[in-house]
């Protein structure tokens, strides 16, 4: 039987993928993604993981040697960071478009410039449209669970998809945390190894990622957006079966103490928590708030969003990136388009904080929904707050 | 392919796009990408077959008589053939409308 232990979130990660008996690891370097793929690389050293390691010269090789060890059939991770994300973006594409299933770790970090090593989701948001399957976590237990669930995920018949797990850098990846690590035969009886349909094989030669003229280029986009929209009713067995076996269950979206409650506070990764403790309080106070926080992001869950805010009048929503000259925070006005045919639909009041690696405390959030109340009933003419910014 | 590119709907795309047909490549017509094509004078023609190793899209073929030609449904038309024919037996000549 598994037991507790205390470790660091990224170095559980790594044996997350270890558990998951990970064919080839291609990564490269990055803070705060670091000790994931250092963790890895020691492991394959000393033999405990028997898989090859492949430490390339950049991000846009690492996903580059990726695509190609997955074409094989291999099972394939690696784990990146803000600009490293953004320096495998162009392969991003190509590995969704291929339908092969990688599962990432993104550890979570701003944009420069100014430099900034440390989280928030501006990397998130500048591949949201890659085509990968994409979740957030909101603890080390989730991130490990997820990652094991990930594989299984993308490897599905059904999927055949890459999976982004997004893990709040240094909030997440750099802290010590109890955790339960499945154990071997556990993991090896929830997932099945990976039997990839088309692998690159001399018997039954294939070609990849071939020429598509105006004739068909728009019937294989079509092909690409049915798979992912539909990859959703897989990710939710997938849950159901993990929280079946180790008792933890996940879900599209999720609520914590919604009930009755006509103000929700909306968030995702591990802010949730802070936010969650928020919102104890001022229950605790008689206020009645609730928060709704989404897990799967891509594909984005409609219908589960609507049925988590349908009660609500006033929807605070909190993001950690900014859309520069956009209509205010991306989630944000994801949810606004979501909400946007229903009858009956809660204002939505966007904030922006949590940049660059900037806390947001217990009572930071007491102060975005008393001041997200306050411009839900008065208006507002911008499309977004800041909060927390020195004026 | 089980059919022509022009009929799939996207429920016929393979996985990830994938081509399992080696040389399906060839179904494609870049013949219509042309705006001129090679004529010829084969009372000038040596038989060397020079035309047919410069075509970068490999569509020169030697017919019965030994003479090599341009299959129009893949020839583009650039003109490297005429350009390289050592007795200037290839003419190039604008499509018309």
């Amino acid at each position: 039987m598994a037991t507790k232990t205390g470790v660091e979130v990224s170095i559980a990660i790594a044996d997350a993928v270890k558990l998951a008996n990970a064919d080839v690891v291609a990564a490269y370097p990055i803070t705060p993604q670091t000790h994931i793929v250092e963790h890895l690389a020691e492991l394959v050293a000393n033999g405990e993981l028997d898989a090859e390691y492949i430490p390339v010269e950049s991000e846009h090789s690492a996903m580059s040697a990726c695509l190609g060890a997955s074409a094989t059939g291999a099972r394939v991770f690696t784990a990146t960071a803000g600009q490293g994300l953004e320096l495998m973006h162009e392969v991003l594409y190509v590995a969704a478009s291929m339908q092969l299933p990688i599962v990432m770790t993104v550890a979570n970090r701003a944009l420069s410039a100014p430099l900034s090593v440390w989280g928030d989701h501006s990397d998130v948001m500048a591949v949201r449209d890659t085509g990968w399957v994409q979740m957030f976590v909101e603890n080390g237990q989730e991130a490990v669970d997820n990652t094991i669930c990930a594989f299984r995920i993308a490897e599905d018949r059904r999927v055949l998809l890459p999976v982004m797990v997004h893990v709040d850098g240094f909030y997440l990846t750099h802290v010590i945390e109890p955790l339960t690590l499945p154990e071997q035969a556990e993991v090896d009886k929830f997932l099945p190894p990976n039997d990839y349909p088309l692998p690159l094989w001399p018997d039954k030669p294939v070609a990849m990622g071939d020429f598509a003229p105006p004739v068909i280029y728009s019937e294989a986009k079509k092909a690409q957006e049915v798979n992912l929209r539909k990859a959703k009713q897989p990710i939710l067995e997938c849950w159901e079966e993990f929280g079946k076996q180790f008792g933890r269950y996940y879900h599209p979206v999720e609520s914590y103490k919604t009930e009755g409650a006509k103000v929700l506070l909306f968030t995702m990764g591990s802010f949730s928590e802070t936010a969650m403790t928020a919102v104890d309080k001022m229950r605790g106070e008689g206020k009645e708030i609730g928060l709704v926080r989404l897990r799967l992001w891509r594909p984005f869950p409609f219908a589960e969003l609507r049925q988590a805010v349908k009660n609500a009048d006033v929807l605070i929503i909190l993001d950690r990136a900014l859309s520069y000259g956009g209509p205010g925070g991306p989630v944000a006005s994801e949810v606004k388009a979501a909400l946007y045919g229903e009858a009956k639909r809660p204002k939505v009041v966007s904030f922006i904080a949590g940049l660059g690696g900037r806390d947001i405390t217990v009572s930071g959030f007491e102060q975005i929904v008393s001041r997200g109340i306050e411009l839900a009933q008065k208006g507002s003419e911008e499309e977004y707050e800041m909060f927390g910014v020195r004026e | 392919m089980t059919k022509p590119e022009g009929e799939m709907t996207w429920k016929d795309i393979e996985i990830g796009a994938i081509v399992t047909e080696p040389g399906s490549g060839s179904q494609y017509q870049t013949g219509t990408w042309r705006s001129q094509r090679p004529t010829y004078e084969f009372n000038r023609c040596i038989k060397c077959g020079i035309c047919a190793i410069f075509c970068p899209e490999g569509c020169i073929e030697e017919n019965e008589k030994g003479y090599f030609v341009a299959n129009l449904y893949w020839c583009k038309g650039c003109g490297i053939c005429a350009r390289e024919c050592p007795t200037k037996t290839i003419t190039m000549v604008d499509e018309e409308e």
